[in-house]
């Protein structure tokens, strides 16, 4: 393959690790947020938790396979974004350490002074995550202040207003995404009320979302690929059919549908970012010429074709065996599961 | 501050936090699904019992190991840009592999494993201990193949002012890296099997659930003898190969100065780094460095003089590391012979079962100084000879390390004194009632 073109595969790699990761922790995230509000006793969180709890961990290895990749495929990407972003990088990292072990400990010692500590670090450890990657996401689509001399900036300064707009739309998209899983995996009370806040939470989400599309019109360059090239157009038309897919299907009281439709709207909604920042992967605001992108930080072209080889073997088989997975843990939980010694 | 020392002071506190839970996963699912594998095929009810009740252990190890796993991930980027940059096409491409050969495979499959006990049959599922115990050892290759190339680089050229690769079989095949994965997984069993025996020896010294334990103990006892002896072989060849390709290493571990032949090696020794000669050197048997070096009690040995004075690693704690950790392997392999004469009378022994308790921290001790050894005794390269660590930082402030350090102290040691805390309070429980 030529050079240039293995490039721009590996920029679409990338772009498609990250939608993964969105698509299949994002629900795990929302659960999380949701917990304190939906959980109403100790058994229905616990349901909560298990709702998740087979899939969690290979969910999060999509997060370590998109740094792996970037380091891999964009060297100078990986140095340059993760030394910049250096402080909400971290916070992300230390809230899903938390996130990952409340999990396992929860349910270790019978106390409920115990369980309510972890209950709110599951809380802290999903919700702050799902907004930095909305802050850090919409900043990198907005550019960055960065010359010769590396980047200009701290925590503060990505916390501007498009920046949080991008946080609330990560969170909002995660919730209702969380909403519609949990609705799949339980019954009963708990199942009406994660239907009905995935109804109520849905307005939220579009609200945001169309505020967000407007934003990024005066705020980024994002529509600039889409107005050379209109008929890629269809990838945000897809993401707006999606969401209103969620909405129908929600009416239609059929959780799994519209959960399917709330992972087509997180796929497409990605896409619709990473096409538009094409080939940028971590542009400059101040001047394009210190931009880093897909072409200028990549790898050798040995180490490009090295690592397709890889993903087209291995990756197909990963979303194989996690088809496995999600297709034995998509039932209904029942309070006989929890009782089950290995049960969270 | 300085951002390369509070780097390099992260970065050790991290990785070797890692490791206090990495080994116990890569020894630990070999154990469980051997006596899953045991409950499958015979049905007996202790396999069962035994499976559950190290599999929990496991599991809570395994919480923390995979959590710490995922900061390191990103650190590189985020401390180590400079060498992020300068390695990435070679150092990235091994941890994106991985990523996606190994972690995946172990992370859904354990998910699987944990609730799936009523959907799958019982051979299938124990089936699936095996995945997640063979995924740990093959990410454990992979990243061994990672620090096999920092500390002896092949397969690549400098290119573009980076190393670009040149060869992706030499970097697989790199005998450094190959050497190190043997000695480090067998070093992981070490350290499990005289955890489910220290485990054992305290139920046993209050003779409680006496069958289990003892089983459990026996199984462990073959598994530690044996790689006990593996360990230690390896660790000789590991000597020999790292005299070859990191001669000032080599110097340290034994606090060798002057270049000579029948080199000698020191029992005890106290460098005086200033002076560049040893304050004390008691015991010392000539040949014997040579030996060890080279095979060969004539073999000349280059003394740390020869080297540059800023090309050489810390002698003190490169010298001291490699003696405990020798000291320590020698001692287990005494340990699990002398328990092979009593492992029919283990509850007649309370001598050898109160050692073994006590023994259970001895492993960890040898384990992080191993790679105290190895990282320490590389300085002052982060690459071996192409690239120093004081050029590969990252060019950022040293308040924001400082404050990350900081938050990385508080909650390691929060997250360390919970996983062991839990993993003693389950030890102690015992098994759930076995026979239902
Ligand atoms: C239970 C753990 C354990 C035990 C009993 C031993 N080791 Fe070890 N050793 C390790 C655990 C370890 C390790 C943590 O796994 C290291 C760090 C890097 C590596 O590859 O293995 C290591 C490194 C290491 C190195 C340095 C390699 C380098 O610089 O990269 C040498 C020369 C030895 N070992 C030699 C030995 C010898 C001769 C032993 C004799 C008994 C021994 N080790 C026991
Ligand atoms: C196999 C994966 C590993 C890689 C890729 C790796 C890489 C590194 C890097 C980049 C540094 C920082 C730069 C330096 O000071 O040289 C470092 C230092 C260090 N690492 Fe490792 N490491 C690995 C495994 C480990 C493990 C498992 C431990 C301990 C349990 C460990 C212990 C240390 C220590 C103590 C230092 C500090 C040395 C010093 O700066 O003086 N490393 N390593
Ligand atoms: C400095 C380099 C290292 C990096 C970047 C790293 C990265 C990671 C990551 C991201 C995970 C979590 C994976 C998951 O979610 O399943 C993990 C877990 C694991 N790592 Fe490391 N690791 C390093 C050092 C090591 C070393 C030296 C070994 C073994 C010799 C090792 C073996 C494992 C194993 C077996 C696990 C599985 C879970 C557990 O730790 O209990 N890692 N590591």
């Amino acid at each position: 393959m030529e050079y240039n073109v293995l490039q721009s595969t590996w920029f679409f790699i990338w772009g498609l690790l990250w939608a993964v990761f969105f698509m299949t922790d994002g629900f795990d995230m929302g659960i999380g947020t949701l917990l304190p509000f939906l959980g109403k006793d100790d058994t229905d969180r616990r349901m909560m938790i298990n709702s998740i709890g087979p899939l969690w961990d290979g969910n999060e290895v999509w997060l370590i396979t998109a740094g792996g990749v970037t380091f891999a495929a964009f060297p100078k990407v990986y140095a340059v974004m993760f030394s910049s972003l250096y402080t909400p990088l971290l916070l992300i990292l230390f809230a899903l350490i938390i996130r990952g072990v409340s999990f396992e400990f929860r349910g270790k010692v019978e106390s409920p002074v115990w369980k309510k500590f972890w209950d709110a670090c599951i809380f802290i450890g999903s919700t702050t995550p799902a907004i930095l990657f909305g802050v850090a996401f919409a900043n990198i689509f907005q550019g960055l202040p960065m010359d010769q001399a590396g980047y200009h900036g701290d925590l503060f300064y990505l916390l501007n207003p498009y920046g949080i707009l991008g946080g609330l739309l990560f969170l909002m998209l995660f919730l209702v995404h969380g909403a519609l899983w949990l609705s799949i995996r339980v019954s009963g009370p708990l199942h009406e009320r994660s239907m009905s806040a995935g109804g109520k939470l849905w307005f939220g989400l579009l609200g945001v979302a169309v505020v967000f599309l407007i934003a990024s019109w005066f705020s980024t360059p994002l529509y600039n690929n889409y107005l050379s090239q209109p008929l890629l157009f269809a990838v945000p038309l897809v993401c707006v059919l999606s969401l209103v897919g969620v909405k129908f299907f929600l009416i239609k009281k059929n959780a799994l549908k519209a959960w399917l439709a709330s992972c087509l709207t997180i796929v497409s909604a990605t896409f619709f970012c990473i096409i538009g920042l094409f080939p940028n992967m971590f542009p400059s605001n101040l001047d394009a010429a210190y931009s880093l992108t897909a072409h200028n930080s990549s790898a050798s072209q040995l180490t490009l074709s090295i690592m397709l080889v890889v993903v087209v073997i291995f990756i197909p088989m990963v979303i194989g065996y996690q088809l496995w997975a999600y297709h034995m843990f998509m039932d209904k939980l029942s309070i006989h599961d929890l009782a089950e010694e290995e049960a969270y | 501050m300085d951002v390369v020392f509070l780097s390099r002071l992260q970065f050790a506190a991290a990785t070797m936090f890692h490791f206090l839970f990495v080994p116990l996963t890569l020894g630990l699912s070999v154990m469980v699904a051997y006596m899953e594998t045991m409950y499958a095929r015979t049905g007996d009810e202790t396999y069962l019992s035994m499976t559950k009740f190290w599999g929990k252990l496991f599991l809570i190890n395994f919480a923390v190991g995979v959590v710490t796993g995922i900061t390191l991930e990103f650190q590189f980027g985020t401390n180590w840009s400079r060498y992020s940059e300068f390695v990435g096409d070679i150092f990235g491409s091994l941890l994106a592999i991985e990523a996606s050969t190994s972690f995946f495979l172990e992370s859904t499959l354990l998910g699987v494993w944990i609730f799936g006990w009523k959907k799958l049959s019982r051979k299938a599922h124990a089936a699936i201990m095996w995945l997640v115990a063979f995924a740990g050892t093959l990410s454990s290759i992979w990243i061994l193949m990672a620090n096999g190339w920092m500390q002896h680089p092949v397969g690549y050229v400098i290119r573009n002012g980076r190393a670009e690769l040149e060869s992706f079989l030499a970097v697989i095949t790199n005998k450094f890296g190959v050497l190190e994965f043997l000695h480090t997984v067998s070093g992981a069993y070490v350290l499990s099997a005289f955890f489910v025996m220290g485990i054992s020896a305290w139920h046993l010294l209050k003779k409680q659930h006496i069958d289990f334990f003892t089983r459990s103990f026996k199984i462990a006892l073959v598994f530690g003898l044996a790689s006990s002896l593996f360990v230690a072989a390896i660790g000789d060849t590991h000597g020999v190969h790292v005299a070859q390709v990191q001669p000032a290493k080599l110097a340290a571990m034994e606090s060798h100065w002057e270049t000579t032949t029948r080199a000698p090696l020191h029992l005890i020794a106290i460098p005086d780094e200033k002076n560049e000669r040893n304050l004390i050197e008691i015991g010392s048997i000539p040949g014997i460095l040579s030996f060890l070096g080279y095979h060969d009690f004539n073999a000349e040995v280059k003394g740390l003089r020869d080297f540059p004075a800023d090309e050489r690693p810390p002698v003190l704690i490169t010298f001291i590391s490699f003696r405990v950790m020798v000291g320590l392997g020698t001692l287990f392999i005494l340990l699990t012979i002398y328990g092979m004469f009593q492992r029919n009378r283990l509850i007649d022994s309370p001598n050898y079962l109160k050692i073994m308790l006590f023994s259970i921290p001895l492993p960890y001790i040898a384990i992080e100084l191993g790679w105290v050894l190895a990282e320490v005794g590389r300085q002052p390269w982060i690459v071996y000879g192409l690239m120093r660590t004081s050029d590969a930082a990252s060019p950022i402030a040293g308040s924001q390390v400082l404050v990350s350090l900081i938050g990385f102290i508080l909650v390691y040691s929060m997250l360390g004194a919970l996983g062991f805390y839990l993993i003693i309070v389950n030890a102690k429980k015992g098994p759930a009632l076995a026979v239902k």
